[in-house]
């Protein structure tokens, strides 16, 4: 008896919208574009920093506008959405073993959030 | 005594002679909450219709058998209680594979993917039997226990988008068992299995989605593994390229 096997063709387009779990990840991965965004406009705010202070002030003002405001906005919401979801994920890619046992997961998470609260508190008192 | 309750066990069916592409078929099922979905399909199949094709074996989740999309989720039919589903329950065979017939898929490229990582033994020297067993320790073995659990259901591969759009990705299960023997103490065949799951089709197709380890109904953890492999094959490439010096 011959074999005809029946392939189901999955869409290389919509096949996220099948699954919750699929949608959260390209939550995630769709958070990168808000941090090429940013990262785009550090790269110009240097640019504009070496035509010299004018043309900095001008960018500045520029930032303060409602656009500048609501794009460091969005950039800020998603880089934390991005971050958050991979610290909850550290303890499975970097596992901790103590002897017999396993450091346990929410040590692991913790220790990330906890390096995150130091690094921008120095910014920030750094910053002021 | 249980109650007896009537669902409709909706199931995709396929005949290779007859069918040139799969249709639903209803059952309407008498069964008691304690069933599992494998129980209804027992119950058609005997009482039914006989020509119904599905895979079990042992009714107790060891042996990896009887794996299908429960309500668009990858279950095994043997854990899947009928309490936790409403009075319709829809059944179709592991998403990502070929359908043979009915519920039955084809698995071969799964099999074929698993035998490539070489998932035994290997050890760093021969010895004979007479210098006696390999030795581990409680913290040695605890390093890779966990994965020894996988039943090779194939669900992390149901639940895997990327290997749904990239077949040629090796897969999580595979990955796993590679790393389980590369956790071994006793194994010396890293180097080995290096060539086939530090590729691109290999554990750089991961984009960690984590649907292999959300699914998997042993705790496996598979999308750790993989994540795993993918830290210790950067060292390697740092190792390699940045201190040729440093033995790996």
């Amino acid at each position: 008896m011959s074999r005809k096997p029946y392939i189901r063709e999955v869409s290389k387009t919509s096949w996220f919208l099948s699954q919750p779990r699929y949608k959260r990840y390209m939550a995630r991965e769709v958070t990168c574009i808000f941090i090429f965004a940013f990262t785009f406009l550090l790269i110009c705010a240097l640019g504009s920093l070496a035509k010299g202070p004018e043309a900095f002030q001008s960018f500045l003002h520029a930032l303060r506008s409602p656009l500048g405001v609501l794009l460091n906005l969005a950039a800020l919401v998603a880089t934390i959405y991005h971050s958050m979801s991979w610290f909850d994920v550290t303890p499975q890619a970097m596992p901790i073993q103590r002897g017999e046992e396993f450091v346990p997961g929410n040590v692991i998470v913790g220790a990330h959030y906890g390096a995150w609260a130091v690094v921008s508190l120095i910014i920030l008192i750094w910053g002021i | 005594m249980s109650e007896e309750r009537q669902i409709q066990l909706e199931v995709l069916r396929y005949n290779p002679e007859t069918d040139s592409q799969p249709r639903y078929q209803t059952y309407t099922v008498p069964c008691v909450n304690e069933w599992v979905v494998l129980d209804a399909l027992n119950y058609v199949k005997e009482n039914l219709d006989p020509t119904l094709s599905y895979r079990w074996s042992c009714h107790m989740a060891v042996c990896g058998s009887c794996g299908y999309m429960i309500n668009g989720e990858p279950k095994l039919g043997c854990k899947a209680f009928i309490h936790e589903y409403g009075d319709h329950i829809r059944v179709e065979p592991l998403a990502n594979f070929p359908i043979e017939r009915d519920l039955v898929t084809v698995v071969e490229d799964f099999i074929a993917k698993l035998a490539s990582v070489k998932p035994y033994l290997i050890p760093k020297e021969d010895k004979p039997i007479s210098a006696g067993e390999f030795k581990q320790t409680p913290a040695e073995l605890k390093k890779f226990k966990q994965y020894t659990l996988c039943i090779n259901c194939m669900l992390c591969y149901a639940a895997c988008p990327q290997y749904g759009l990239v077949p040629e990705f090796l897969g999580p299960a595979a990955i796993s068992m590679a790393h389980r023997y590369n956790q071994d103490s006793r194994d010396g065949g890293r180097d080995q299995r290096q060539e086939v799951i530090a590729t691109d089709e290999g554990v750089w197709e991961c984009s960690f989605v984590g649907a292999c380890s959300e699914v998997c109904p042993k705790h496996v953890d598979p999308a750790g593994a993989l994540q795993q492999v993918k830290v210790a094959s950067t060292i390697d490439w740092y190792k390699e390229h940045l201190m040729p010096w440093v033995k790996k």
